[in-house]
């Protein structure tokens, strides 16, 4: 049994917009998969539905074979204890009034997990690079790059089986992109990622799966080095070919 | 998983540091004033403010600051009481104010497309009838002019101004990628609303309900002066002012006098409200 298994998922907004169709994948605790689609692709709806922030039209997601339910109050808390998400823009995502402290703490409090909270958010931030002084300052007094790192402590403070990461590096400049890429990867061996993303050396990087989304649907997924080296559906070939390469 | 990452600044690179603004000690002690003068009143007064203590339409002097009324009423006590009364009602009508403008503007937020679309409108509508007006229909109904009136029309006056700036507070931050993290997070609406939502929008809103309080406090003159704020023989500054007007050739001061309390008042609010502002937002915190 998988961990998240995702069955015919459709999301449309009336009947004539559909974002989703008819997708299914499934997901194992340990591998990364990255999806990866253009703008408008539905990556971002597919991340809202798996968060359990919308509900779908047709199909389901389950987790460990647990149908997500968003109306069960308790089973959401715990759905939310092991499934946490980073957001693209790291500048809109931290409460620019709330201490870095009170930020990574959130989960730990909202979900009222039984943990020493400030020793949980002083392993979260060091697991993360934050400077020892984090803690009391405010989100404004940081980098984009040390924004992201705070977010992504966040995320795994109350020590999730999955986080989903939206787009985590696309607002970042090319080197800290490198260094948040790397701390992702140094946490992947406590935690599965799901990065979406329209870069696909983003993905190729930490995720040994990947899935191609093209209008709503999974049109190729496997093996990243498989799918890469041998892409087989059209979408993805040209997907490649306009993927600019560094020298 | 310890990691040394290159944009790690050094921790002593920044230390914060918070600085009062001027606006907000220059305010503070105006408004501190005239605090301290309207508790004064309940304890103590230089006159009886009803006793005919001097010359009728005296010039300012020694025994009294600033002269008296037509009917030989020391001004001075008067206006010291007006302050008392202005601080009343301002502080009560912008607490039914915000009271009403704060829980309305958040649900007009929070709920669906079409009510939403509702409130606006209400807001709008309500908006467009001058506060003062709007007071005066209030006052009118009830049939009873007293401070109380006062304070529940200026404050149901006010409150569509607050709820319209609440409810386009609360969107904003409804829109930001923090409250969905914090849905994510667990958190309940509810506590969003109080960790996140209300200490984002407070900094805004509370320039503005100190503004309101000027306002109120203008209010609060304007229908004393129209002879519908407290009656007689409260001294407020409206009915000062109205009372002067008929002698303010003669006797400028009595015009003068309860007219630089008001605006020293509202001046005083003002500047509160830009400092507390300033101060409040970590954003405008100084580095060095």
């Amino acid at each position: 049994m998988s961990f998240i298994q995702v069955e015919n998922l459709s999301f449309r907004y009336d009947q004539t917009r559909t974002i989703i169709e008819d997708l299914s994948l499934s997901l194992e605790k340990g591998r990364n998969l990255g999806i990866v689609g253009e703008s408008g692709s539905g990556k971002t709806t597919l991340l809202r539905l798996l968060l359990g922030l919308a509900q779908p039209s047709a199909g389901s997601i389950s987790i460990d074979g647990q149908v997500l339910d968003t109306k069960n109050w308790q089973f959401m808390r715990d759905f939310r204890r092991r499934v946490q998400a980073v957001f693209q823009d790291p500048y809109s995502s931290l409460d620019p009034r709330q201490a870095i402290f009170d930020i990574v703490a959130e989960p730990l409090r909202a979900l009222k997990i039984d943990v020493d909270v400030a020793k949980a958010v002083a392993e979260a931030a060091t697991a993360v690079g934050l400077p020892a002084d984090a803690a009391q300052r405010y989100p404004h007094e940081f980098s984009g790059g040390q924004r992201q790192r705070i977010a992504i402590a966040r995320a795994i403070v109350a020590r999730p089986d999955l986080v989903l990461a939206d787009e985590v590096v696309s607002a970042l400049d090319l080197s800290t992109r490198i260094l948040i890429v790397d701390l992702l990867k140094a946490l992947s061996t406590s935690v599965t990622f799901v990065v979406v993303s329209h870069d696909i050396a983003l993905v190729a990087l930490l995720c040994p799966d990947i899935a191609i989304m093209e209008k709503g649907r999974i049109v190729e997924s496997g093996p990243t080095e498989h799918v890469l080296s041998n892409p087989v559906h059209p979408y993805t070939r040209r997907l490649l070919a306009s993927t600019p390469r560094l020298p | 998983m310890s990691l040394t990452p290159a944009d790690t600044p050094q921790p002593t690179a920044i230390s914060v540091r918070r600085k009062i603004p001027l606006s907000l000690i220059v305010g503070g002690l105006i408004v501190g004033l005239h605090l301290l003068a309207g508790i004064l009143t309940i304890l103590w007064t230089p006159y009886e403010p009803t006793a005919m203590v001097g010359g009728r339409l005296a010039e300012p002097s020694i025994a009294h600051w600033a002269g008296t009324d037509r009917l030989g009423r020391d001004l001075f006590t008067q206006i010291l009481i007006g302050a008392r009364i202005a601080l009343e009602v301002g502080s009560g009508a912008v607490l039914v104010g915000a009271g009403i403008g704060i829980t309305l503007g958040t649900l007009a937020a929070f709920a669906t497309r079409t009510l939403d679309d509702v409130f606006a409108a209400a807001f709008d509508i309500l908006i467009a009838f001058p506060t003062l007006l709007v007071a005066m229909l209030i006052v009118t109904a009830s049939q009873t002019a007293s401070l109380f009136t006062a304070v529940l029309a200026i404050g149901i006056a006010g409150s569509a101004i607050i709820a319209r700036l609440t409810r386009i507070l609360v969107k904003r931050v409804l829109s930001m990628d923090y409250i969905v993290a914090a849905r994510v997070a667990g958190s309940s609406w509810p506590s969003i609303v109080f960790v996140h939502v209300l200490p984002n929008i407070w900094p805004t809103l509370i320039v503005n309900l100190a503004l309101q309080f000027g306002l109120a406090a203008m209010a609060e003159s304007s229908l004393s002066y129209l002879g519908l704020g407290a009656p007689p023989p409260n001294a407020s500054w409206g009915r000062l002012l109205q009372e002067a007007q008929g002698t303010v050739y003669t006797a400028p001061f009595g015009a003068i006098a309860p007219g630089l309390a008001l605006v020293t008042l509202v001046i005083g609010m003002n500047l509160l409200a830009d400092g507390l502002r300033a101060f409040a937002d970590p954003t405008r915190r100084r580095s060095r």
